[in-house]
């Protein structure tokens, strides 16, 4: 009995320690503007007027649909990219495959700020600043180190006596690989999908270098611009409203799939 | 008399030739990898080097007339720059501190994540939790909470003072904000590592008569090594980057510039693609020299070196 | 079904080591063929050079009589069966025996009727529907056959398919195994380094080493006669004994006595000496009629093994070891990992169950000359064959 208290106490520290951040930003978004500088953790009178607030501003919810279409279309092509890849990687021997998974850890070790400035320029002059492409380009880059990384992980797990014995069975490569390893790679191209999402609705830093109006803003960087309803008024409900938001799909990603998080995160580390 | 001539050439040719089979998984290979490597290197290979040619012209968006081919001065007038070299000095203290912190915090988690004997899902699933939000976020609810009268934490701690508007505080709330983001990932990537400690090799040593310390020094760090290895390059090469939680708690007030915050401040305010770019080639320069150390120091355990070879 | 031809095959890796050194082998229409060895004998690679999942280097592979060097696995029309059956475990065990009809695009109700067959054959009728991982191992091994046969193909490949199986359900599932084969008549060969499967499974036997075939021929021929010391004592169990011998004018010096046995002139001085254990006997048991034939001698007793059958008797020999240098006895050792094979200081007997022989006590052991091996260390030769 002790030792599963302590366990227990364990738990629960860790859990306070990891929850306290997020509950007190909900918190936030539900006090009332009079009430918002109390500093009380927990709301003495609750309203749902930031999240009016915040639905009825363009502001916020182009943003949203920024994130949300930028986020999307970029997991998918770094997915199937991705995918194609690690494939290739894992099952098939051709020279220049050593070089590519070089390339690929150098551009996850890689300062994406020493990427800001050319390609600000560059897409200044290529018409692809503020736009949602010019966004989905580096995302996908810095997304694809990610996704090989964890579907090689996978598909090596895969038994690689399938594959011959779908050759075997009359299988060409090509449906060896539909018949026999796409539904075995399902659930790991599933997990990627979901770690390369949060990787590009996490984003920041070039989020608020390579836009500059709404027209392609996400909403971590249209936080950042937040003054409120007017000028005048205190965007920190506001604010917490609209962080509450974006947080959601990431908790429910975390409480559904939580298995198959840590299950992509530590196999793409362990094989070290 | 051809018959002679005809069976070593057709025994030179098959040995150079490759089978139909092999020469279509060389295709299948390169043809499979062509968009994943044309996309990195096109938006990674391309911008850096565009970076270093403009990082040795004088280029003010402010005054486009005055673009000049400088040679290095760009560099000259970064590197005797005080506010450079603070903010260099800035991100290396976040950097090492935090690492530190995370390596030592991310073990206990990693521990508990791993051994713990009751509600193992709750606690995985609440760790996950600080990995998933968005760093801005968080952020801003560190913000907030160490906001005069608007913040919990303020009103607890400091309740006659402003920690954001002071050099030392702030860089340790900024310092809180990382560790508290990216413990889990740390904690993730070490478990990894435990799950490979073999539980015969534990109860062996307590046989021996390791105690529960001498186990965990003596058998199981040893063993980890390579899963601390890879998540200590990993995190530091992440930490140098720390860019999210200073815009949105300082936004680099009170000296509390990183190399990241300071390269985009002179890119967005300064419009100075020269000096901007210079910023961004020494950066890459610095994360370079510091991945070749730990990579050389440390061998094999860079990931991927050991098993990328053969499938 | 088709015979298979495999002309100066061999397999050799761009970092220069060779697999499979230019083998010469021709399977027939029919025949059940073993390929046998330690592991790294090659023996998994020439089976993958037939199957088409590796390339051949040089020579030539012959299906049937059509090379077929460059073709694709599925256009050679064989069939494989995996060590680790290779089940597809997304699909039932309908699906993955009907996998390669599928593929070949027959009509569904043939499929239907080719698995049913099929299944029933290997008596999987009520399993049709599970999923491999509610298998046991042995019903996933005949699911994994079902899948070769249910095509028809020119000729069955095996990869070491019974080496997953515990020892029991090995030797049931063996003279399954057989029985299909020879029910079928499909050209089979079949890869194992178990020497026992191989003597009871196969038609003809086909022993490598380091890549080289060392003897083909059928199970009784290369028990009886071994070309040499690598074969000799590779098949049986227990292994053959080998002991160092000298030759001088009137016969052998051994360690266990003089022999007075001719030898061949041209014959080296230095010999190793092979006797199987069966070939010993306790010397009160022997006929009077045989005993000159042979030699007699006498040993402290080690240990007693009683098979019921017979007794397994282990003696200790004075200077047997250290004389005894060869290749293919370090192979052989190599393979063995020193606990298969006698102990090369030792000796092994297999005497009549009415033997008296007891632990500790000396025994008079009597042993059978006429079928004593010599043979060349320096190349392993037999020299008793020629």
């Amino acid at each position: 009995m002790p030792v599963k208290l302590k366990w227990g106490l364990l738990d629960a520290l860790v859990v306070v320690f990891a929850i306290v951040p997020v509950l007190w930003i909900v918190s936030l978004s539900f006090k009332t503007t009079a009430t918002l500088t109390d500093g009380n953790f927990i709301p003495r009178e609750w309203t749902l007027d930031n999240y009016r607030t915040i639905f009825q501003t363009d502001q916020f919810v182009r943003a949203l649909v920024n994130s949300i279409g930028i986020a999307l279309i970029s997991t998918l092509i770094a997915v199937v990219l991705g995918t194609m890849a690690a494939y290739a990687i894992s099952r098939l021997d051709f020279p220049g495959k050593g070089l590519l998974v070089g390339v690929s850890l150098l551009i996850a070790m890689f300062p994406q700020v020493s990427l800001v400035s050319p390609l600000f320029n560059i897409e200044r002059q290529t018409g692809l600043f503020d736009t949602w492409p010019g966004l989905i380009l580096p995302y996908i880059t810095f997304a694809l180190p990610l996704a090989i990384y964890t579907l090689s992980a996978f598909f090596k797990q895969i038994p690689w006596d399938l594959e011959k014995a779908a050759k075997m069975d009359g299988a060409t490569q090509g449906e060896a690989f539909r018949r026999v390893i796409a539904p075995l790679a399902a659930p790991g191209v599933f997990t990627t999908a979901i770690l390369v999402f949060i990787f590009c609705w996490n984003d920041f830093l070039f989020a608020i270098s390579l836009t500059s109006t709404e027209q392609s803003r996400t909403v971590p960087v249209a936080l950042s611009f937040f003054t409120g309803a007017s000028q005048f008024e205190d965007p920190t409900g506001a604010i917490s409203a609209a962080a509450v938001v974006i947080t959601i799909p990431i908790i429910l990603f975390v409480l559904f799939f939580q298995k198959r998080i840590v299950a992509g995160l530590t196999s793409g580390a362990v094989k070290g | 008399m051809t018959a002679v001539v005809e069976k070593p050439r057709k025994a030179a040719r098959s040995k150079v030739a490759l089978s139909e089979g092999k020469r279509q998984e060389r295709r299948l290979g390169w043809l499979l990898c062509a968009p994943a490597a044309i996309v990195m290197v096109a938006v990674t290979a391309y911008p850096i080097l565009y970076s270093f040619w403009l990082s040795l012209q004088r280029y003010d968006l402010k005054f486009p007339g005055d673009r000049e081919f400088v040679w290095f001065d760009n560099y000259i007038t970064v590197l005797g720059n005080g506010y450079w070299w603070s903010a260099f000095g800035v991100t290396m203290l976040i950097t090492v501190i935090s690492v530190v912190f995370e390596l030592v915090l991310g073990m206990g988690l990693a521990l508990i994540m791993h051994r713990t004997l009751i509600g193992r899902g709750l606690v995985r699933t609440s760790a996950l939790i600080p990995y998933g939000i968005v760093t801005v976020v968080a952020a801003f609810s560190w913000r907030y909470a160490w906001t005069p009268g608007t913040g919990y934490l303020a009103n607890l701690v400091t309740p006659d003072g402003a920690p954001l508007t002071e050099r030392a505080s702030a860089l340790a709330i900024i310092i809180v904000a990382e560790i508290w983001k990216t413990t889990p990932f740390m904690a993730l990537l070490l478990m990894a590592g435990l799950a490979l400690v073999p539980e015969d090799l534990l109860k062996a040593a307590s046989m021996d008569g390791a105690s529960a310390w001498q186990r965990f020094v003596r058998v199981m760090l040893p063993v980890m090594k390579p899963a601390i290895l890879v998540a200590l390059l990993f995190r530091t090469l992440d930490a140098l980057r720390v860019f999210d939680n200073i815009y949105v708690l300082t936004n680099g007030a009170n000296d509390t510039r990183s190399v990241s915050i300071i390269a985009y401040d002179n890119l967005m305010k300064g419009l100075n693609l020269g000096i901007g770019s210079t910023m961004s080639v020494l950066i890459f320069l610095t994360v370079a020299i510091i991945a070749f150390i730990f990579v050389k120091l440390f061998g094999t355990a860079a990931p991927g070196a050991g098993d990328e070879g053969k499938r | 079904m088709a015979d298979i031809v495999l002309d100066k095959v061999t397999k050799s890796y761009p970092d220069g080591t060779i697999a499979v050194h230019g083998i010469d082998l021709e399977i027939a229409d029919g025949e059940f063929i073993i390929l046998v060895g330690p592991s790294g004998c090659g023996k998994s690679t020439t089976l993958n050079m037939i199957a088409g999942l590796e390339d051949i280097t040089t020579g030539e592979l012959r299906i049937g009589g059509e090379r077929v060097n460059d073709k694709a696995p599925k256009d050679r029309d064989i069939a494989m069966v995996f060590q680790s059956y290779a089940l597809y475990p997304n699909m039932t065990v309908r699906d993955n025996m009907g996998f390669p009809l599928k593929l070949a695009k027959l009509p569904k109700a043939e499929i239907d009727k080719k698995v049913g067959e099929a299944a029933k054959v290997l008596e999987l009728t009520d399993y049709l529907d599970r999923k491999p991982a509610n298998l046991s191992g042995g019903q996933r091994q005949r699911v994994a056959m079902g899948r070769a046969i249910v095509r028809n193909p020119k000729a069955f490949l095996m990869d070491e398919p019974l080496s997953n199986l515990d020892a029991k359900l090995r030797v049931q599932m063996r003279t399954q195994v057989s029985r299909l084969q020879k029910q079928l008549g499909t050209t089979t060969v079949y890869v194992t380094h178990d020497q026992t499967e191989a003597m009871t499974l196969g038609d003809r036997v086909v022993v490598m080493r380091a890549g080289h075939i060392q003897q083909v021929g059928d199970p009784q021929t290369l028990y009886d006669k071994p070309v040499n010391l690598f074969v000799a004592g590779f098949i049986g169990s227990p292994s053959m004994n080998f002991l160092p011998a000298t030759v001088f004018p009137g016969g052998l010096h051994t360690p266990i006595g003089d022999l007075p046995i001719p030898v061949k002139d041209n014959a080296p001085k230095d010999l190793v000496l092979g006797i199987r254990p069966e070939h010993f006997e306790d010397a009160r048991l022997v006929e009077e009629a045989l005993r000159p034939r042979g030699f007699e001698f006498t040993l402290p007793v080690d240990l007693v093994e009683s098979m019921g059958s017979d007794k397994y008797v282990y003696f200790t020999v004075e200077g047997g070891k250290s004389d005894l240098a060869s290749a293919d006895l370090a192979d052989l050792a190599a393979d063995a990992g020193g606990a298969d094979l006698p102990d090369q200081s030792g000796l092994v007997t297999r005497l009549s169950a009415e033997s008296r022989v007891r632990e500790g006590a000396d025994a008079r052991i009597w042993l059978n000359l006429d079928k004593i091996h010599l043979f060349d260390p320096s190349d392993g030769r037999n020299l008793t064959l020629d």
